[in-house]
């Protein structure tokens, strides 16, 4: 087990808690199988010549919260990877999210500094939307999956643009639903970023995403398979079952 | 945020996305602070095939750095030259924007960037 990154001065009022969903998301990426899969990938070839570099994989996590994760595959980045030669970073639309993933890279990193990779920045924004398209090797998303009759909206007081506001209870409210809320199937968020993938990955890309059972796994991967011949979509990482069905699993996306 | 970054961002308007002046976006009115990061040549080295040179040489004017060369150094030149892999390392992973803009050519709008943090949120008439 590779230790877990501090969260301690991450503001949970308005900032996703470390859960199941996010411990599922380690447990996976640092499982065997996944190194395999991302040293085979990314991992430095040799030929007959020797060696032959391999630009570093960047490595997205989109919308971290805590930095739980992204924190976690940076610090630990020579074990999952095989090198430390990793480029990580985050997009989150939530403020005080990038500033606790910020702090929580830096922590873990200096926690394990014989094996991190270099963390490079959270970024505000709205899912893919300030990445230059074709950059992302590895993206991972842990999305708003709960199913709710609407996504959630923006509350009267806020103002456009952003900025530095005073911290009201709405306010608070509002930034900790976009981290759960999903709207129909929890898949209304998700589908947006399944939709940009094949913009957003590099032809090496690949991503992580979590999904429930109620979010229909099957169909999803079905879609996601439906983008053409190379792409491939499978279950690699699970909670194990309850009470019949799978609770929450994670699919890997790539093309081959 | 680094200037590594600036090379792995674009305008975050959809219809900026295919053209070729919403990258890379231009710095603005930058506060630059300098990290002191140890240096990895070799993760330096084997970054140099997946930069934009062309990208990165423009960045790095805008900001006030002396002028990069046109193309980028081989991997072997890096290797051989000490003091071109450290100004490099200063460059992409020490040299920090922490207050300023960032310009799109295409559109025009400007993303703040602000205690490190660039915000790419767009207002609605932009979405």
């Amino acid at each position: 087990m590779l230790p877990t990154p501090d969260t301690s001065h991450v503001e949970f009022e308005r900032i996703y808690e470390p859960a199941e969903d996010s411990f599922l998301l380690l447990d996976t990426l640092s499982s065997a199988a996944e190194a395999a899969f991302l040293r085979d990938r990314f991992g430095s070839r040799s030929d007959a010549a020797g060696p032959a570099p391999v630009p570093p994989p960047f490595v997205v996590e989109i919308g971290p919260g805590s930095g739980v994760v992204i924190g976690f595959i940076n610090a630990h980045a020579s074990v999952i990877f095989g090198s430390r030669d990793v480029l990580t970073a985050a997009v989150d639309v939530n403020s005080h999210a990038c500033r606790a993933t910020r702090e929580t890279a830096r922590k873990a990193a200096a926690d394990n500094a014989a094996s991190h990779g270099m963390y490079l920045d959270a970024l505000q924004g709205d899912l893919v939307a300030p990445l230059r398209p074709g950059s992302v090797d590895v993206l991972v998303f842990n999305p708003p999956y709960v199913p709710t009759e609407e996504l959630p909206r923006q509350p009267a007081a806020d103002h456009e643009g952003g900025g530095d506001k005073q911290p009201t209870f709405d306010h608070d409210s509002y930034l900790l639903s976009l981290s759960y809320a999903g709207g129909r199937d929890g898949m209304e968020t998700t589908d947006r970023l399944i939709d940009a993938l094949p913009e957003t990955l590099s032809p090496r890309g690949c991503a992580y995403v979590l999904l429930c059972a109620q979010n229909r796994p099957e169909e999803v991967k079905e879609r996601i398979r439906g983008f053409g011949r190379q792409w491939r979509a499978e279950t690699v990482g699970s909670s194990g079952k309850k009470a019949g069905w799978e609770k929450l699993q994670i699919i890997r996306i790539w093309r081959e | 945020m680094k200037v590594l970054s600036l090379n792995f961002l674009s305008c975050a308007v959809k219809g900026c996305k295919s053209s070729s002046d919403s990258y890379p976006l231009h710095p603005k009115d930058a506060e630059l602070v300098q990290d002191d990061i140890e240096v990895n040549a070799q993760l330096l080295i084997n970054l140099l095939p997946r930069i934009d040179w062309t990208a990165l040489t423009t960045t790095a004017t805008e900001l006030g750095f002396p002028a990069l060369p046109p193309q980028a150094p081989t991997p072997e030149e890096l290797e051989a030259d000490e003091a071109k892999l450290k100004d490099l390392h200063h460059l992409l992973m020490e040299t920090q924007i922490m207050e300023g803009k960032l310009v799109c050519a295409s559109c025009g709008h400007e993303y703040a960037v602000r205690e490190g943090i660039a915000n790419f949120l767009l207002p609605s008439h932009l979405v």
